[in-house]
């Protein structure tokens, strides 16, 4: 990095740009209140002359520190990388043209924008310094895979045939996990795109699992080592330089190290001792479904007969939802999501191994995700099980026979049927660690009420399963129900421990060919996060960021408020009791630098004064002007491009709004707000992603870690004697191209309505 | 009635479902219904039916054999085929209900006060006698159906559509006396008679005289 900054900045006069505005006063607002000692115009920044421009400078060594004026900085990202210098960007295509309509009237308060965020961009960069990476870390191949389930050993085998070595931890005896005792699996496909409907067409049926084969190509993996009957007592550091003891069956303990981890523990069965109205427990003919499946494997092909009396079965009912999809004490609340192929798949090999035989299938919804669908259902007609809506109530062991009674929800009778065995279609129960936040949600219960189910949660919460030696915590978190968080919608398997991906069903319910497929996609995941851990880049959704957070030791007075917010257990304590930063944990979503009350944590490229200086060069126009100053903070992952696509597509919004990107709500320090107030806005609005259970926030508790930090801004506002609409957060969605454009309007309105802050300097 | 009934009861003991499927025209559809409702919400007649479409498939699972051979529901069909347009599972319901009243029919379980049932019959029985339908002594057959003064009140009503009819020559009263047939009679009625043959045959093959 060259010892002196030299700043510089471009203006790009093409894409209506120079047509639009005045560039010479563009210009000059750079030079003069910018104080840019280079300013240079080109009609066409992005195209090869006008990087060539930049480039020469750069090479020159005249440019260290630039600033362009021309798009939105999502824009021509390929054309404008420059990585070797500091960069800031003035957004006035998406930004300010095509955000406003043409004409006269408009000119001088478009203008105005305009110059507003050349002024933020220059002041922005004088902040900045070129990232770069520790150059701490070397780079681990080895990952860890921590299940010896079929999910387990598919990533095994898919990390292998990518060229990395792996270290299987199984903790049973045998490979196969929970699927080990699989008879025939729901078959991996759907039916040929042209299969038509009809009552004897070719539909897929149930496969051979394909376990003992998985186990071979494992077995015979030279780069894959299996450790069976072994427990992880101890896992610790960051992605590149995990360190995992494995405690042995031999009593040994093997401590080896990893770049990446990836947890596929799979579920574990229901308990249905949970389910006496349906007689189980009391007559060996009533099985679960897993029970059921190994019963048929014993039968392996031959007639099924019942564990009671050894009676060729004639009628078999399956119930559906069994201990699921109720609230009911005991009861699964969720839709395990297999169940209902599996029945099918039962109930299939059930009526060609016992010829004549009745297979009935009591659903009250039929559900069948993966991927054979509906074409499963299908199939499973035409083979003549019957498909009854209805809704089993209790078991009855009468004689020799079984009495199901139910509703049929059809005919709408209380009804029953008489068979020889019931199976129980029970749900999965993720095998995943206890929730890190378990006790803080004891201790952040609001009432008393909440504390004691918090408690409740705390109390039977599962034994470890990858101890790691982070401050937050031994395993993964949860989201709800025990299963893993990891973002849901746009990111699955990232979980809340950057390095630790979940595949298969310890993040949702599942079934087996979802369950390999996820262990596939969380294995190039897991080798992604150990390469850019090796250049000291971020993971996803930062994906390449080299900056990471640097704390002033001798300003924190530790009050541990990054650690503990920090959605991603990044920060661990040192000796001292001083936050103590990972970078390859890190997300650089800087909720931690917005959470520092003394704002000791900054990143080479976006600090507390990198924002703050650009919101203190807009210039704020006087009371009786008419011209109100709005501060929009906007996420960089949604909201931010939510306005550019809007501006695109021809939305207008208010020429007094000025758009500042954050890397997340998260980051947003209090300063900021109260800073903006200090010097006259008039109004300020904070867009993030959704934050709730269903969360879009690409780092998962950032938006609602703002919140709940902003929730104390009223009373601010009211301390200062200003209204409390002039703050307002918002949750925007990268699709809300009307509303967020709508927001920031509407606070134009609030603001002609309650009228201009007093604080006019 | 009786002695064929009692020998499908008989033969298909357990499921009712089976013996749709081997007796009922398209009646090995049934199984494919996956209880969506749309037929029954598609069927322009289909709150009057006592058990709409999709009920009468799932009453065939249930096992109700006489709800279904019995109902008048099968009967209600108008063949305007808007359940088979709908119906995502692309079933032929239309074929099947009127397969379903087909085999009642022949069962003898066919409600004796259904008119739909009793108009096929007078328009078989007319048919049958001059290979057409002598619209005349059918209208007036049916007028008549539900006995003499019923008879006469339908008639009045409707004297100023006969009276145009005959005038504008849609209705030429002198059907009423023998009235004229197909050109080749005989030719028909062995047409007819090598279908019920092969009708037959093909019962036969499902019949109570087949093996189980
Ligand atoms: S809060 Fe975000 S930026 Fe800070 S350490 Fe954690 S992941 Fe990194
Ligand atoms: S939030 Fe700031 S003051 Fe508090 S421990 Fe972290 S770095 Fe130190
Ligand atoms: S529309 Fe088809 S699938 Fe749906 S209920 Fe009717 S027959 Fe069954
Ligand atoms: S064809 Fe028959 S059953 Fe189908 S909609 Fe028309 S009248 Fe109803």
């Amino acid at each position: 990095m060259a010892a002196e900054k030299k700043l510089a900045g471009y203006i790009c006069t093409g894409c209506g740009i120079g047509e639009r505005l005045d560039a010479k006063q563009l210009q000059a607002v750079a030079t003069r209140e910018g104080k840019l000692p280079s300013v240079k115009q080109h009609a066409m920044l992005c195209g090869a002359e006008g990087v060539k421009l930049i480039q020469d400078d750069i090479d020159a060594g005249n440019a260290t520190h630039i600033m362009i004026a021309a798009c939105s900085r999502r824009s021509k990202v390929e054309a404008f990388s420059f990585p070797t210098v500091a960069m800031s960007r003035a957004n006035l295509r998406e930004g300010v043209i095509w955000s406003r309509p043409a004409g006269d009237e408009h000119q001088e308060t478009t203008q105005e924008m305009a110059d507003d965020y050349i002024r933020m961009a220059a002041a922005e960069i004088k902040f900045m310094t070129v990232p770069e990476s520790s150059g701490e870390q070397e780079l681990n191949k080895t990952l860890l895979v921590v299940g010896g389930g079929m999910t387990g050993m598919t990533a095994a085998v898919e990390a292998a045939k990518a060229g990395y070595p792996v270290h299987l931890v199984c903790d049973e005896p045998v490979l196969g996990g929970v699927w080990k005792d699989l008879y025939k699996r729901v078959p991996f496909r759907a039916a040929a795109f042209d299969v038509p409907n009809g009552n004897d067409v070719d539909l897929p049926q149930p496969e051979d699992p394909g376990l003992d084969d998985l186990i071979e190509r494992v077995m015979a993996n030279g780069r894959i080592t299996v450790h069976l009957n072994a427990k992880i007592t101890k896992t610790s550091g960051a992605p590149g330089r995990f360190s995992a003891d494995l405690s042995m069956e031999s009593g040994r303990t093997l401590t080896e190290n990893f770049g990446a981890i990836v947890q596929a523990t799979d579920y574990k069965p229901y308990d249905a001792n949970q389910l006496p109205e349906f007689a189980y427990g009391t007559t060996p003919d009533v099985l679960t479904n897993f029970e059921f499946e190994r019963l048929a494997k014993q039968a392996n092909g031959a007639v099924i007969k019942r564990p009671s009396d050894g009676r060729e079965v004639k009628a078999v009912a399956f119930i559906q939802c069994a201990g699921q999809r109720s609230s009911k004490a005991g009861h699964l609340p969720y839709c395990s999501g297999f169940c209902c192929t599996e029945s099918i798949k039962q109930a299939m090999y059930f009526k060609a191994q016992n010829p004549g035989c009745d297979a009935t299938i009591l659903f009250d919804d039929l559900r069948t995700p993966g991927a054979a669908g509906e074409d499963f259902y299908r199939s499973g007609q035409q083979a003549m099980v019957t498909f009854t809506k209805g809704q089993a109530s209790a078991v009855v062991a009468d004689g020799g026979n079984l009495r199901v009674k139910f509703k049929d929800l059809i005919l709408n009778e209380d009804t029953e049927m008489v068979c020889d065995l019931v199976v129980l279609a029970t749900g999965q129960v993720p095998n995943t660690g206890p929730d890190p936040y378990a006790q803080l949600a004891v201790d952040e219960a609001p009432t008393e009420e909440e504390k004691a189910a918090a408690r409740a949660a705390l109390a039977v919460a599962p034994p470890s399963i990858l101890n790691l030696d982070y401050r937050q915590g031994t395993d993964l978190p949860h989201l709800k129900h025990g299963f893993v968080d990891s973002h849901f919608i746009c990111f699955p398997y990232e979980t809340r421990r950057t390095g630790i991906y979940a595949a298969g069903p310890v993040r949702r319910p599942m079934d087996l060919k979802q369950a390999m497929d996820d262990a596939v996609g969380a294995t190039m995941k897991a080798i992604q996060s150990l390469e850019n851990a090796a250049r000291g880049s971020a993971a996803h959704p930062r994906v390449g960021d080299l900056s990471y957070p640097r704390f002033r030791k001798e300003g924190c007075t530790q009050c541990k408020r990054c650690t503990v917010e920090c959605p991603f257990g990044a920060i661990n304590e040192d000796e001292q009791r001083y936050p103590q930063f990972n970078e390859s944990r890190c997300r650089r979503c800087g909720t931690c630098m917005g959470a520092c009350p003394v704002r000791v944590i900054s990143f080479d490229n976006y600090s507390v004064d990198t924002v703050g200086q650009q919101l203190k060069a807009v210039d704020v126009p006087d009371e009786f002007s008419e011209k109100p100053r709005i501060l929009c903070l906007a996420c960089e992952n949604d909201a931010y491009p939510a306005l550019d696509m809007a501006a695109q597509s021809g939305e207008h919004i208010t020429p007094f709004v000025r758009v500042i990107p954050v890397r997340c709500l998260g980051s947003v320090s209090l300063s900021w707000v109260t800073d903006a107030l200090n010097s006259g806005y008039d109004g300020i609005v904070l867009m993030g992603c959704r934050r709730d259970d269903d969360y879009q926030c690409h780092f998962v508790r950032g938006s609602a870690m703002a919140a709940e930090r902003l929730s104390k801004v009223g009373d601010t506002l009211t301390q200062l004697n200003l209204e409390t609409e002039r703050v307002a957060v918002h949750e925007v969605a990268i699709t809300d191209l009307k509303r967020a454009p709508a927001i920031l309007n509407e606070m134009a309105e609030t603001i002609t309505r309650i009228g201009m802050s007093p604080f006019k300097f | 009635m009786g002695e064929l009934n009692t020998a499908m009861i008989e033969r298909y003991r357990n499921s009712f479902l089976k013996e749709v499927e081997a007796n009922v025209e398209e009646g090995e559809w049934v199984k494919m219904c996956m209880q969506c409702g749309v037929c029954s919400g598609s069927c322009p007649l289909g709150k009057f039916w006592e058990h709409p479409p999709q009920e009468i498939f799932m009453m065939i699972r249930a096992g109700k054999r006489e709800a279904v051979l019995q109902s008048e529901s099968v009967w209600m069909c108008t063949s305007c085929y808007n359940c088979i347009v709908r119906c995502p599972r692309e079933l032929p319901i239309t074929h099947i209900m009127h397969g379903l009243a087909h085999y009642a029919k022949r069962l003898g379980l066919v409600p004796k006060t259904n008119p739909t049932a009793k108009f096929a019959q007078m328009f078989w029985d007319n048919l049958m006698v001059k290979g057409r339908v002598n619209e005349l002594k059918l209208g007036l057959a049916l007028y008549f159906m539900n006995g003499f003064g019923d008879g006469i009140k339908v008639a009045l009503k409707n004297q100023k559509l006969g009276m145009a009819m005959m005038k504008t020559g849609r209705m030429n009263p002198k059907e009423a006396f023998g009235g004229h047939a197909v050109k080749d009679l005989a030719g028909f009625h062995k047409v007819l008679k090598k279908a019920q043959e092969l009708e037959d045959a093909r019962i036969a093959q499902n019949g109570p005289s087949a093996g189980a």
